[in-house]
């Protein structure tokens, strides 16, 4: 009788379940085409790495404790399914196997739900004491610890009735057999022949629940995270897709079938975690944005629109659905938020579901800026001066050249220089940065290199309108560069900016145009190792240096070692490191356009970042990048009589130069 | 009701260098703009077409390439643009230009009522400030310039009031439709285009009017038609700069010297 009525909610349950995952997963199917099906084996490995290993979980506070749940979990699948079959199939189980593998997995499963057990607790203590983030002590949370806390004590309950009452061998299982000793000094008295059927009945519909539970919480990533792992973004995510400019067309992303596929997947596997919103530099001073939230009102957003564009797709038919973005509605994420993205890529570096949250951002910016031309206004001069001007300040392109007025600099001449210096705007219009371009063509002309500029003809790369998600403009700027490139023959190239560095390298690419493109940090240490500069140590110059990594240079495009050789190279001593460093360094807080626009809300992120700095007592802080440069000078002037300096590495370099 | 910006294709002058032989502008390779105070002209007009449905028109005359200026201001919405380019307008000063817009406003009157015709207070080339003026004297509009609000359009009585604002103080003045007004840039924020408005602007059609449409006296335009030409252009004369003191090494020193410099020419109030 049991044995029917336990079949029957088993396979209600199972048809439920797998009509509950379908209704939600083939809502991802409204997104757009996206390409993430190549290199199955490199795929393979990283989940192998990052999803079944853990590697990104375990590597933050609690991740071990996640880790021990999940290994469990995978060995306990085993466990589950014996006990889901032998309750339909009585007498089909692990006993069938030879002893000595039944006893060892007995014992597995014994330690495993002990595990697993202590883990849930120091998970539902952590939440209450010191949770993750504010809002994370939420009922589903402590409802599913205690589904599973349900789970694992049933089970040892269930063993451990059945060894007290003498129906299983205790061997091979000392925590069955615990809490065998445990039940039989209970005062329970007649009724402990019933206990095994009882849990066992507990044990059954807590899985049957948990299972059907799973699809309409967070733990959806249950199921999700992992393919979310191997459909990741291969490599760093450090350009973004093209959109093409023909009439009729749509830009950006205001609903979610202007999404990718794998957006909304990624929507999905969100763990509710809140790594990402402890790392942002925005989110952790006081702006509006929450890369988790912006996450969480995608989800939302599609399961409240996804069922209505499902029936229209193919007809290219718009439904009324409810924008992604606004505030207020189920499922918009604020204009505030969208603008007060860095795009250092903090979030997407830490998340363990590899979820990328910086493309959602810029295509929502995209449909801001392109369809409704809605952004904050300092953006109307930049995206002017850019457009008439090609720099952000609106500076007559006559003066570019104006840094080296008292230089003599070769033009760029193909076939005749070796590399183009492309000196980027703020190297030739800012003043402070100005001395770094000249610092840097000293220790150029110090090491021989053959380089040459463009002068007044060198045109602003458009990182900033890029990231801004001003996509049109980006796509002219881009367009004009590559033609001039090729026409100049260029095909090695040096900055001193890794935005700079980060569009000639990566963005362009896309625009069929392969450079070499070496920041001067890179080129430096190729110096210096190669014998071609010779330096002598400056440690007194500067002081203790600590070093500032710059997103662009270090988390979008790995080069972490480079700067900090060449710092040490220079002044004979090695860099002091900041507590948020290489790729869980703090952003200065002026990129994704952020150096163009005002910052109104929370504290300034710049000041976040100074004074961690400053803690260490630094002499000198050194910097990768003008738009840090800037950033940090800021900081610093705000923090008066520090008396501490901020340097480019070019600088540091220049001090050491050995005078001929 | 037709609203009408006038808007002018002007040489970036940032950018701009007088050759010192001819003592004319350097025109090659120097990127051409809308006049920074024309796009806050069409800039109302086009918030007159949001709130009220006027009907947008953007007129320019100028040499045929000043399409690509007229195109920007059908990607900003206007619904129609006009360019008047003829040889025969060419060499035009203040007064033969007004003639010249004047006559085409005319004929859009053919078409339907003109309510207000905006004009940047000037040119940021010519600077006269004449050219939005003397359309109102040949129409016989209401003049009102350096306008920076627009307080309350009365469609019944077919009155506007707006504020002008003079040096040191404003002036609220009400005046009779239709009105020719100059504004400046106070008067509002410009919009910036969509990509879609781009793309549609790029394909739509300019409108191109020669003096066989306007039908106007060759005499009383282009060169012939003015009274006024400019005989030479030239740069002033401005002394070379010398680098005084040591600003890298001894900032407080330069800055010293600076301040004593100032002083002693008599530039600084002490």
């Amino acid at each position: 009788m049991e044995q029917i009525l336990f079949t029957a909610l088993l396979s209600l349950s199972l048809a439920v379940f797998g009509y509950s995952c379908y209704r939600r997963l083939a809502l991802v199917a409204v997104g757009r085409e996206d390409q993430r099906f190549d290199q199955p084996l490199v795929r393979f490995k990283e989940m192998l790495v990052y999803a079944f290993g853990q590697k990104r979980v375990i590597s933050r506070p609690f991740g071990l404790n996640h880790g021990v749940i999940f290994w469990s979990f995978l060995v306990l699948a085993l466990a589950n399914g014996e006990f889901l079959i032998a309750g339909v199939l009585p007498g089909v189980s692990f006993s069938l196997l030879p002893e000595p593998l039944h006893r060892g997995l007995l014992f597995i499963f014994d330690c495993c739900s002990i595990a697993t057990l202590i883990a849930v607790g120091v998970a539902a203590v952590r939440r209450v004491v010191n949770p993750p983030f504010e809002e994370a002590r939420t009922f589903e949370a402590f409802f599913i610890l205690s589904m599973i806390a349900t789970l694992m004590l049933a089970y040892l309950g269930m063993n451990g009735a059945e060894i007290a009452l003498g129906q299983k061998s205790p061997e091979g299982m000392p925590v069955s057999s615990l809490a065998a000793a445990f039940l039989l000094h209970l005062p329970l008295a007649g009724q402990l022949p019933q206990l095994p059927g009882v849990l066992w009945w507990i044990h059954a519909l807590a899985l049957l629940g948990f299972m059907n539970f799973l699809p309409y919480s967070k733990h959806m990533h249950i199921l999700t995270a992992i393919p979310n792992v191997y459909l990741r973004r291969l490599g760093k995510s450090n350009t973004q897709e093209r959109e093409e400019f023909s009439e009729g067309n749509s830009f950006g992303a205001n609903s979610v079938d202007r999404l990718s596929w794998k957006d909304l997947l990624d929507s999905l596997s969100c763990t509710e975690c809140g790594r990402c919103q402890n790392v942002c530099p925005a989110a952790t001073t006081g702006k509006k944005l929450n890369p988790r939230e912006v996450m969480h009102s995608i989800k939302e957003n599609l399961l409240e629109n996804g069922r209505a564009l499902e029936k229209v797709r193919g007809d290219a038919v718009g439904e009324a659905y409810i924008s992604l973005i606004g505030e207020g509605s189920t499922g918009g994420a604020s204009e505030a938020a969208l603008w007060s993205c860095t795009s250092c890529g903090a979030c997407m570096e830490v998340c363990p579901a590899f979820i990328e949250h910086l493309p959602k951002i810029v295509k929502m910016r995209r449909h801001l800026v392109q369809m409704e031309a809605k952004f904050p206004e300092e953006l109307l001069n930049l995206f002017e001066n850019m457009e008439q001007r090609s720099n952000p300040w609106g500076m007559a392109p006559s003066e570019r050249s104006k840094w080296s007025s008292q230089l003599t600099l070769r033009p760029f001449q193909a076939e005749e220089t070796e590399y183009l210096l492309f000196v980027g705007c703020s190297g030739a219009f800012d003043a402070r940065n100005k001395q770094v371009t000249v610092a840097l063509t000293r220790v150029l002309d110090a090491a021989g290199v053959s380089y040459g500029v463009l002068g007044k003809e060198e045109k602003c790369c458009g990182e900033s309108v890029r990231r801004l998600g001003n996509e049109y403009l980006f796509d002219v700027m881009a367009k004009e560069m590559v033609q001039q490139f090729r026409a100049k023959g260029v095909r090695k190239v040096i900055t001193q900016c890794p935005h700079c560095y980060s569009t000639l390298k990566n963005d362009l690419r896309q625009y069929g145009l392969e450079l070499e493109v070496l920041h001067h940090s890179e080129l430096i240490k190729d110096l210096i190792g190669g014998g071609a500069l010779k330096l002598e140590a400056t440690a007194g110059e500067f002081g203790k240096v600590v070093f500032h990594d710059s997103c662009y240079l270090g988390r979008h495009n790995g080069v972490y070692d480079a700067p900090r050789e060449v710092i040490r190279e220079a002044t004979g001593r090695a860099v002091t490191e900041l507590g948020r460093n290489r790729d869980e360094a703090f952003c200065c807080g002026a990129g994704g356009g952020r150096m163009w626009l005002e910052e109104h809300e929370g504290t300034p992120i710049n000041r976040n970042r100074v004074k961690e700095a400053l803690a260490h007592n630094p002499g000198t802080i050194c910097v990768s990048c003008p738009f840090c440069m800037t950033m940090f000078e800021d900081g610093i002037k705000e923090q008066q009589g520090s008396g501490v300096q901020v340097k480019d590495l070019a600088e540091v370099v220049a001090m050491g130069l050995k005078q001929a | 009701m037709i609203v009408v910006a006038c808007i002018k294709q002007v040489p970036d002058t940032t950018q701009v260098q007088i050759d010192p032989v001819t003592n004319t502008l350097i025109r090659d390779g120097i990127p051409f703009i809308i006049n920074p105070y024309d796009i806050h002209a069409l800039e109302e007009c086009l918030r007159l077409k949001d709130s009220h449905g006027f009907k947008t028109v953007a007129l320019s005359m100028g040499p045929p390439n000043a399409e690509a200026t007229l195109r920007k201001s059908l990607a900003l919405g206007a619904d129609r643009s006009v360019l008047l380019s003829d040889r025969v307008f060419g060499g035009a000063d203040t007064l033969s230009t007004s003639n010249v817009i004047a006559a085409a406003i005319k004929k859009l009157a053919e078409e339907d009522e003109i309510g207000i015709v905006f004009c940047g207070k000037q040119t940021i080339d010519g600077d006269t400030a004449q050219v939005g003026p003397g359309i109102a004297v040949r129409l016989g509009y209401s003049q009102l310039t350096l306008v920076d609000r627009i307080e309350k359009i009365d469609l019944e009585a077919k009155t506007i009031t707006v504020r002008r604002k003079l040096e040191g103080r404003y002036e609220i003045v009400e005046a009779r439709l239709p009105a020719m007004i100059t504004v400046v840039r106070e008067l509002n924020r410009p919009r910036y285009p969509t990509v879609p408005m781009r793309l549609s602007s790029a394909k739509a059609q300019v409108e191109c009017w020669s003096n066989a449409e306007l039908k106007l006296d060759v005499n009383s335009v282009g060169l012939k038609g003015s009274p006024t030409w400019v005989s030479r252009i030239f740069s002033p004369e401005r002394s070379e700069g010398e680098i005084v003191g040591d600003g890298m090494n001894d900032p407080v020193g330069a800055a010293r010297l600076l301040v004593d410099r100032l002083i002693e020419g008599d530039m600084l109030a002490v």
